[in-house]
């Protein structure tokens, strides 16, 4: 039962990503490439109808972790205290700035909304990098001083930073080089992401410029995924090992690493959806490959005198993991039928749609 | 300990009255809009379809803040609440995640087309929309209350030898006996405050002799919705759910009546006093004698216990706040249902609209239902305490182990200063489409 949980938390998460990712992407778009009217129009117009739907994705997932791995969600959300405050309140300023700005015709009302949506969506896409790295890296579970827990042994806490700013500290930070590292992955990924859904979903005059775009930072992308794969055995001792165990994981990396290289051929795609057909896999890929690697750990221990966590140390009891089977099973139902109508109603360029205007 | 439990709790309080101020809307409002869309499709009559236009908007802008300041409600169970996360997520875990499934996922797919649809669906497929998003946010709000009920008087569970809350059966959660009562009760309440802030906005526009023709429809429509519902908010749901308190939790009864000491011959209804909790008496009271024997049992001399019959260390934390949210909250309530009687008499005469200090009346109580839902779910909440999970989980031991109450203060302060701009913002929001008024029908 907790196998399957994970696997519905997963696949969550990877839509998460996929959905909410390429609005974050095209929020950091919008702040470094939209300088007219009508293209900043066309970015929204892209997400507007969707961005709501899309953050849904993120609470189901908080919703499943609460309810199929109780302890985990208390230990990491008490653990990750500030990060995910932060998170909240730059998920209310993406969310204000969308939804705010056609509200009112005037020049520095719409400037205001515009860099709250853009350097709020640029600010998610990194924190969301480095909280991937911090469930990688592993924390101090237990809270552990000179070989002596202080707390209970599933239980941390973490500032933001310590003065070294190094992964392999006694005392670890949220943010470390290599947490940051992965955060810059990811703005770079989500950015690509973001512009093939625009070029997807719009017939703006960024569209051409986007491709161009693309192309250099896969570049970009490809160099700082090669630089990671090279420094991850300093956190993660032996990355490889699910992998060598059960060869059929590797599907994993290899839509990644299709993903990667596909994009490259951004320029000669006749449909406008391939890129972000691409984008996707990289990032399903990217995400699941790195679960993989750690599983059944969910969030690893940096000390001895305490385990890590894994599905089944954190997991809730026999009988409400396999009774929630029933309506989860109705919900996914319902919600593939929400998709395919909100897609259907909303197909094609979505130039025209006027979002946001009264 | 002491202090961060008081910074936790604070945080908790704070955004969920903030947040809870939307929704209380948005649920009854999606009913009112969609009669709206419904009357228009039975009479083609434009005035209707323009009505659901202009509430849609107040409606969207109102759902949106509610969207926005409901995240950080799931969150802080596992960020300030870690404990009692872990030990009770296994059965509040699962209402919860049913809420993220079964509601919001169908609100958000459908909100989009209701607000920028109606062109692409036609007029009854748009009918059809705002149906979905009314069913939406009252199956959120029926899950909300069923997490809301097992912490009031849980059901269904065990628990294990590590202090763990388990689920041993999934039924129970719905068929508990405070679900019904306070579901109905807080879903007649949220149409109690659409229908005032219906009928305040028409009473507005008559008054200001402006849009009358709206004005009239929308006052209307408030009394009548604002009538049924708030005599449903007293009967029979909140007599059935004071009878709950009674039967399950009578300390909480005693203090919510400001009941010190055990009134064996009859209890006497208090209607205005201060409680003095340190001498236990109450100041400046106005009371009637024997009423609440008779309400509470049926019987004029029944005994009530007091809170001399229970150990002080399970008496409410906070008695008079609890006295006062909740002599509040009845007190409005029956404000209400005085208004709304006497305004459908005058609708029934013909009279409502010339009635000038009634519509002046409508056009100031608009604040007070949102009083009187706080204040109701004050005396849910601080009746509760000092249990997160009644009789089983004191609320000292829930908060999170590791998070230092400097750490709580600063987000709290983080809170209070984006809810205030978020506040400023939704108010000139919310007064730009009331000043602009629904869009005139052309002849």
């Amino acid at each position: 039962m907790e196998f399957f949980w994970y696997i519905v938390l997963i696949g969550i998460l990877a839509t998460y990503l996929v959905l909410d990712g390429y609005d974050f992407g095209a929020g950091i778009i919008h702040l470094f490439f939209a300088k007219t009217e009508k293209d900043k129009k066309a970015i929204t117009n892209a997400i507007g109808p969707f961005w709501d739907a899309n953050e849904v994705w993120l609470i189901a997932a908080g919703g499943v972790l609460f309810y199929a791995f109780p302890t985990l969600y208390a230990a990491s959300f008490s653990g990750f205290y500030l990060p995910l405050m932060m998170i909240l309140w730059l998920l209310i300023f993406r969310a204000v700035g969308l939804e705010l700005r056609g509200q009112i015709h005037n020049q520095m009302w719409e400037a205001v909304w515009d860099k709250a949506f853009g350097i709020a969506s640029f600010l998610l896409a990194l924190f969301f990098g480095i909280a991937l790295g911090n469930v990688v890296r592993g924390v101090n579970l237990g809270m552990v001083n000179n070989g002596v827990a202080t707390q209970e042994p599933h239980f941390f806490f973490l500032p933001l930073w310590n003065p070294t700013f190094s992964p392999e500290a006694a005392e670890l930070g949220i943010i470390d080089w290599f947490t940051l590292f992965l955060g810059v992955v990811s703005v770079v990924a989500l950015m690509i992401h973001g512009a093939n859904w625009i070029i997807y979903k719009t017939n703006s005059s960024l569209n051409s410029q986007l491709k161009e775009v693309i192309f250099k930072m896969n570049f970009v992308l490809l160099v700082l995924v090669i630089v990671s794969l090279s420094v991850w055995h300093i956190i993660e001792k032996e990355p490889f090992h699910n992998f060598l165990d059960n060869p059929l994981l590797f599907i994993f990396p290899i839509i990644c690493f299709v993903g990667l290289f596909g994009l490259f051929k951004v320029k000669t795609f006749k449909k406008d959806g391939t890129g972000f057909l691409f984008s996707s896999m990289f990032l399903v890929g990217g995400f699941t490959s790195t679960t993989a690697s750690i599983f059944p750990v969910v969030l690893p221990s940096t000390n001895k005198v305490n385990p890590s966590l894994t599905i089944y140390n954190v997991a809730n009891g026999d009988y409400a993991l396999s009774v929630g089977v029933y309506w989860f099973a109705i919900a996914l139902a319902l919600v593939i039928g929400y998709f395919i109508i909100q897609y259907k109603v909303f197909n094609g360029k979505m130039d025209d749609v006027g979002y946001g205007e009264h | 300990m002491e202090e961060m439990l008081f910074y936790d709790r604070m945080q908790f309080a704070f955004t969920i009255t903030f947040h809870y101020l939307f929704p209380q809307l948005t649920m009854g409002l999606s009913l009112i809009v969609v009669y709206f869309k419904w009357k228009f499709l039975k009479t083609n009559d434009p005035h209707y379809n323009k009505a659901t236009h202009f509430w849609m908007r107040i409606f969207a802008l109102n759902f949106a803040m509610g969207v926005v300041t409901g995240i950080p409600m799931e969150f802080q169970f596992g960020t300030n609440w870690a404990k009692f996360s872990e030990l009770t997520g296994g059965i509040i875990g699962q209402t919860l995640a049913m809420e993220g499934m079964f509601s919001f996922f169908l609100e958000s797919s459908f909100l989009g087309m209701f607000l920028f649809g109606e062109k692409i669906l036609g007029h009854r497929w748009h009918f059809v929309t705002g149906l979905l998003i009314c069913l939406g946010s009252w199956a959120s709000g029926f899950l909300i209350i069923a997490t809301h009920s097992w912490m009031q008087h849980p059901v269904g569970y065990e628990v294990l030898e590590n202090g763990k809350f388990v689920l041993n059966n999934f039924q129970a959660l719905f068929t508990n006996v405070w679900l019904w009562p306070s579901y109905l009760h807080n879903q007649a309440a949220s149409l109690v405050t659409s229908s005032f802030v219906v009928a305040g906005i028409g009473a507005f526009y008559i008054l200001w002799n402006k849009n009358v023709s709206y004005g009239k429809l929308f006052l209307k429509t408030g009394v009548v919705f604002g009538l049924i519902s708030s005599v449903i908010v007293a009967m029979p749901t909140g007599d059935l759910l004071a009878k709950n308190v009674v039967k399950h939790q009578p300390v909480t009864f005693a203090a919510m009546e400001g009941i010190f000491h055990t009134e064996e011959k009859g209890a006497e209804i208090v209607l205005i006093g201060q409680p003095d909790v340190k001498d236990k008496k109450l100041d400046n009271k106005i009371a009637v004698p024997n009423v609440l024997s008779f309400l509470t049992y049926g019987n004029w001399d029944t005994e009530v216990k007091g809170l001399d019959q229970f150990a002080e260390d399970r008496h409410p934390t906070n008695i008079s706040g609890l006295y006062y949210a909740y002599h509040i909250m009845v007190g409005l309530g029956t404000l209400f249902i005085g208004v709304m009687v006497l305004a459908v008499f005058q609708l029934t005469r013909k009279q409502l609209f010339q009635t000038k200090w009634l519509l002046w009346a409508f056009l100031f109580l608009m604040p007070f239902p949102y009083i009187a839902n706080t204040t109701g779910w004050y005396t849910a909440e601080l009746g509760r305490q000092p249990w997160l999970v009644y009789d089983l989980l004191r609320t000292a031991d829930g908060a999170s182990p590791t998070v230092s109450s400097g750490n709580t203060l600063f987000t709290l302060m983080g809170f209070v200063g984006l809810y205030a701009l978020l506040g400023m913002l939704f108010a000139i929001l919310v007064g730009k489409i009331i000043y602009q008024g629904p869009e005139p029908v052309k002849k």
